[in-house]
């Protein structure tokens, strides 16, 4: 039994790189954020509760343009949604857990912890999951509310010359295009992105959600072909 | 200016969501307790929800249905997308695709 602080460390140390892809799309949906007509609590309560960049920036891109609010929620969740597929994956490494550290592993779940931890329980199977993970976690955490914080105070005073805005597609297109691994992911993607397209003008902004659910269901088709 | 209702409705939203994503993300944490697998199918269908998300997230602003229709694509916006899409291809580094995309895009816009 090895003492929890080495793995702790290399958690965070292992992590710590990653903060420069982090804390700058953090200060992106900071600045959206308060741009879009959310009071600095409100930036500061989406950012520790909800603490998803992308579910984030769709949400207060719907609150812009007006959207019901029922729709503005089930975009969030929908967004967000794939914690769930996360959550079982991760789930799998943390066989024998107690319901404390279930809690904290989940609450510290988003994408980047998930990849980069993941990444290490395969290669190293002497590593402490647990410290590992919290190390990994804290470290994604505070780089990320970090960056939300200088975002919400810049806000609206990002330099205009710089197109900003584009940072955000470009998030999307950095975490899609290395996730395209089998022809049934490529589908869900090339028909996700086409429905929104014409989907765009739909009633109530649902382009985006009746959009996913098109590509969810061409990736099923699509594995049904394969098979 | 937002009023008192709209505020209030911000803070309901962000309640409503950051419940909804926390019960995500404890979801299958707390079920596998008990459960031992997945219904592969389930899994499946939730795999496809990050790709059909982001495509659909990005692609729209890079080629908006108006662009299309009068077949004026935005030639920045096509050509930061395209290269940053190539980058992330190659290096899979998120940074690097950023900072690609957005550099295209201010000298395209500069020309």
């Amino acid at each position: 039994m090895r003492t929890p602080s080495p793995d702790l460390r290399a958690g965070a140390t292992d992590m710590a790189p990653l903060l420069v892809g982090i804390a700058p799309f953090g200060l992106v949906v900071g600045a959206a954020m308060v741009s879009s007509g959310l009071s600095v609590p409100q930036a500061l309560g989406m950012s520790v509760l909800v603490y998803g960049g992308a579910a984030q920036l769709a949400v207060v891109d719907l609150l812009a343009s007006d959207a019901p609010f029922l729709v503005v929620a089930v975009t969030g969740l929908v967004v967000n949604l794939r914690f769930a597929m996360l959550s079982a994956s991760i789930a799998a490494y943390f066989r024998r857990l107690p319901t404390a550290w279930r809690w904290v592993v989940g609450s510290l779940l988003v994408d980047v912890l998930y990849a980069r931890s993941v990444t290490t329980f395969d290669r190293d199977r002497e590593v402490d999951r647990r410290w590992y993970y919290l190390g990994a976690g804290v470290v994604t955490w505070v780089g990320w509310q970090a960056g939300t914080v200088v975002g919400i105070v810049l806000g609206t005073g990002l330099p205009g010359s710089v197109p900003f805005g584009f940072v955000v597609p470009l998030i999307f297109i950095g975490l899609l295009v290395p996730a395209l691994d089998d022809d049934s992911t490529v589908v869900a993607a090339a028909v996700g992105g086409a429905a929104a397209v014409l989907g765009a003008n739909l009633p109530l902004n649902a382009g985006l959600l009746v959009a996913t659910g098109c590509g969810v269901a061409a990736g099923l088709i699509a594995d049904r072909r394969v098979d | 200016m937002v009023s008192a209702t709209q505020d209030a409705l911000v803070w309901l939203l962000v309640a409503v969501v950051g419940a909804g994503t926390l019960a995500f993300r404890l979801s299958f944490l707390l079920l596998f307790q008990r459960l031992d697998t997945v219904p592969p199918r389930v899994e499946r269908a939730l795999s496809f929800v990050p790709p059909a998300v982001f495509a659909a997230i990005a692609i729209p602003a890079v080629l908006p249905l108006e662009a299309l229709l009068s077949l004026a694509p935005d030639p920045g916006r096509l050509l930061a997308a395209l290269a940053a899409a190539l980058v992330a291809r190659r290096t899979g580094n998120l940074v690097a695709t950023i900072a690609v995309g957005m550099t295209v895009l201010v000298i395209v816009r500069a020309v």
